[in-house]
């Protein structure tokens, strides 16, 4: 059997495993193992994919290239250090009465259903499967989101299922109309939705469909993107829902989304003479990253701030990759890889220190590296990493597209800067004393799991420095795939 | 991947090579441009209706319609996979769904609740508008599709349109709902006349979605009404950008 298979059918086993036996303590060791399984097999994948090359499954309706090998295997661990990090998280849940045994098993089997929609949504190659994965996960982390059914969640997780149900209604149509411009193309039974045979004939597709098709596409994944104007749901579903669940938000299926509108723009970009998927990203990219960064300051909730970043860091990514070349795709690829682990190290060290306040409002978190000085170390060189500061992954992908930019769009440089100086000097205001200073927090019971907080901040500094020759080579494929 | 140089289905289709004679799919064709008529009538009396045991009707005749739709497509163009998911969405849009929705409201004691809709003239303009909107949209598009599915493409746009018309306009969750699954009716519309319908596993795991989805949005409304003691949507607008 392949690799593949393992991969996709690990998490979902351990989704009806834990549906089942979630409400015990031994769960959360559960979770983590078949996550760590899942990620196992991630890695088997990856190591084939590094010896064969890209490769099909089952009929060719799976398939890996360079640009999924990477995000297979970058979900798949941030997978296993989200479910290491949620082990004494939720016990401590547990124990301050907000999670009770049901709601642990609906977490548990929710989170490994979480990550195998994300995982079938990024290796199959059927554009209509794509749409079926995006929306289960939408299902999936609407029940993690209200989980604790609080008023406030509740209205997160109704905002965010109506928001994202309409978005991604949207993406249906846009598939609908790939499907009609293939169909004439491929015939009906040629497999007129894979991606791989579109990919194909893309030059032949109908110009007139293609751009309303992308249109719809584009507003349909960009919604769950989280680019302005369509990112309402994202800062409550950040900030209500349990912080695990945050950090899979932001480091995984953001990426995910972007993936699917990827997917679609290399669809386009060949079908049509224009460059208008370009202009629309590029546009979208820099209103989100403008906005959020004016959103940004005027937070008070911790989480609340971190999901702005997210969709500041998105829409530089939207950017990049609307911006084209092999540099800036290159750039933007990058900036996937190590935002989804700064940004998931931010929300574990945060869910932390929320935990050890008792809150999230950042003023009433107080001195937190007194209590616990790795939290507090961990939480500040995670905001230095995600705000840019060198030598860490970060800042290498946002240089690299601001000198394109520079180039290429000038317009959009002085935005650019503007936009990341603010959110820097907003964030390190907000983040210095509630590390440093007189203390406000008390010690947990259950030691924090650190470990993920470390390993995530240790990649994004490699990465900022030393990136490995078969990951640089997949960038390299990928960008070139993508338009470079 | 076939050969490029096989006539694809839509031209064979085009050629006339039906099953049932060339003067018969004419007939059939404007069959199925009077059920797009029906639906875009639906979607605007689901705009305009205030009490939620009407618009469960409305919706379930909807489902009703898009079955025949389907099932008169899939004779037309000799698909019999069209007849496996006209005989999903019987079985999901006009019987399973309705029936939740009943029990939902039973349940909740709202089955003669009549919603305060301000400004029905208005809403209505706004959808003549959007119909206009949608029909423009659809216009370069249509002109490229099989004569079968002319113009539908435009009235299936136009549906999801009024649907996302309908979700913004209403303040009470379960006319809501209604409207999130009147869109996805809008959508399989869309998809079995202007493709002859999507591949069968996407039309599954289509159907399996708005399954859950229909649940966990039954579960959602009961735990607002735990939580508000209403289900006026306008509750749930605490968390704001300060």
């Amino acid at each position: 059997m392949h690799a593949l298979l393992f991969v996709l059918g690990i998490p979902l086993t351990g989704g009806l495993v834990l549906a089942l036996v979630g409400h015990r303590d031994a769960a959360r060791d559960v979770n983590v193992a078949f996550s760590a399984g899942t990620f196992l097999a991630a890695c088997v994948l990856t190591a084939q994919v590094v010896a064969d090359g890209p490769q099909f499954v089952w009929e060719r309706e799976f398939f890996i290239d360079a640009l999924n090998v990477f995000l297979v295997a970058l979900t798949a661990f941030v997978g296993l250090t989200t479910a290491i990090f949620s082990r004494p998280y939720m016990r401590i849940e547990r124990d301050r009465g907000k999670m009770t045994p049901p709601r642990l098993r609906l977490y548990h089997s929710m989170y490994q259903l979480f990550s195998f929609t994300m995982l079938l949504a990024l290796m199959t190659n059927n554009l209509g499967i794509l749409w079926v994965a995006m929306e289960a996960a939408t299902l999936t982390t609407v029940l993690l989101v209200s989980v604790y059914r609080t008023a406030a969640s509740l209205e997160a997780a109704w905002k965010y299922f109506i928001l994202c149900g309409v978005g991604i209604a949207q993406a249906l149509f846009g598939t609908v109309l790939i499907y009609m411009a293939a169909e004439k193309v491929l015939g009906a039974e040629g497999g007129a939705l894979l991606w791989t045979n579109l990919n194909a004939v893309k030059a032949q597709l109908d110009p007139d469909i293609v751009t309303l098709a992308f249109a719809f596409l584009f507003i349909g994944y960009g919604t769950k993107v989280g680019l302005v104007p369509l990112h309402n749901w994202l800062p409550d579903a950040h900030a209500e829902g349990p912080t695990p669940v945050s950090a899979v938000l932001s480091g995984l299926l953001l990426n995910v989304a972007l993936y699917a509108v990827l997917r679609c723009k290399v669809l386009a970009d060949g079908a049509l003479h224009g460059n208008l998927p370009g202009r629309l990203m590029m546009g979208f990219g820099i209103v989100s990253v403008v906005a959020a960064v004016f959103f940004l300051i005027r937070q008070k909730d911790a989480k609340r701030m971190f999901a702005y970043s997210s969709i500041e860091h998105m829409g530089l990514m939207t950017f990049a990759f609307g911006v084209g070349g092999p540099i800036a795709t290159y750039a933007g690829l990058l900036h996937m890889t190590v935002h989804s682990l700064v940004k998931s190290a931010i929300f574990f060290a945060v869910g932390h220190a929320t935990q050890k306040a008792g809150t999230q409002i950042m003023d009433e978190i107080r001195g937190l590296i007194r209590v616990s000085p790795t939290v507090g170390w961990g939480l500040m060189l995670a905001t230095l990493a995600i705000l840019g500061s060198p030598p860490f992954g970060v800042f290498a992908s946002e240089f690299l597209i601001i000198t394109t930019a520079m180039r290429e769009q000038p317009w959009a440089t002085p935005l650019l800067l503007i936009s990341l100086g603010v959110a820097f000097a907003a964030v390190f205001a907000r983040v210095q004393p509630m590390v440093f200073g007189d203390t406000s927090v008390r010690p947990l019971p259950h030691p924090p799991a650190l470990i993920p907080v470390f390993v995530h901040l240790g990649l994004g500094l490699m990465l900022g420095i030393y990136i490995p020759p078969y990951l640089d080579a997949w960038y390299r494929q990928a960008a070139q795939m993508l338009g470079g | 991947m076939r050969p490029l140089s096989r006539p694809s289905e839509g031209e064979l289709r085009r050629l006339g090579s039906g099953p049932a004679p060339p003067e018969m799919n004419e007939l059939l064709a404007q069959f199925i441009n009077l059920l797009g008529a029906l639906l875009l009538m639906l979607a605007f009396a689901m705009i305009s209706q205030r009490r939620i045991l009407s618009l469960i009707a409305l919706f379930t005749m909807q489902g009703a319609t898009l079955v025949l739709s389907t099932i008169v497509v899939g004779y037309v163009t000799d698909q019999p996979h069209l007849y496996v998911s006209a005989g999903i969405t019987f079985a999901l849009k006009v019987v399973l769904i309705p029936l939740l929705l009943h029990r939902v409201i039973a349940r909740l004691d709202i089955r003669w609740d009549v919603e305060t809709l301000f400004n029905i003239p208005t809403t209505m303009l706004i959808g003549i508008l959007v119909v206009i909107i949608a029909f423009n949209l659809a216009l370069p598009i249509a002109k490229l599709s099989t004569s079968l599915t002319r113009g539908t493409l435009g009235i299936a746009l136009a549906c999801v349109l009024l649907s996302f018309l309908m979700m913004i306009t209403r303040a009470k969750a379960v006319p809501q709902v209604i409207g999130f699954l009147s869109m996805e009716n809008g959508l399989f519309f869309a998809a079995t006349s202007a493709t002859y319908g999507m591949p069968m596993v996407v039309e599954l795991g289509i159907a399996l979605d708005v399954l859950i989805g229909v649940l966990i949005l039954g579960v959602f409304i009961f735990q607002i009404r735990e939580q508000f003691d209403s289900l006026d949507i306008r509750h749930l607008e605490q968390l704001k950008e300060d």
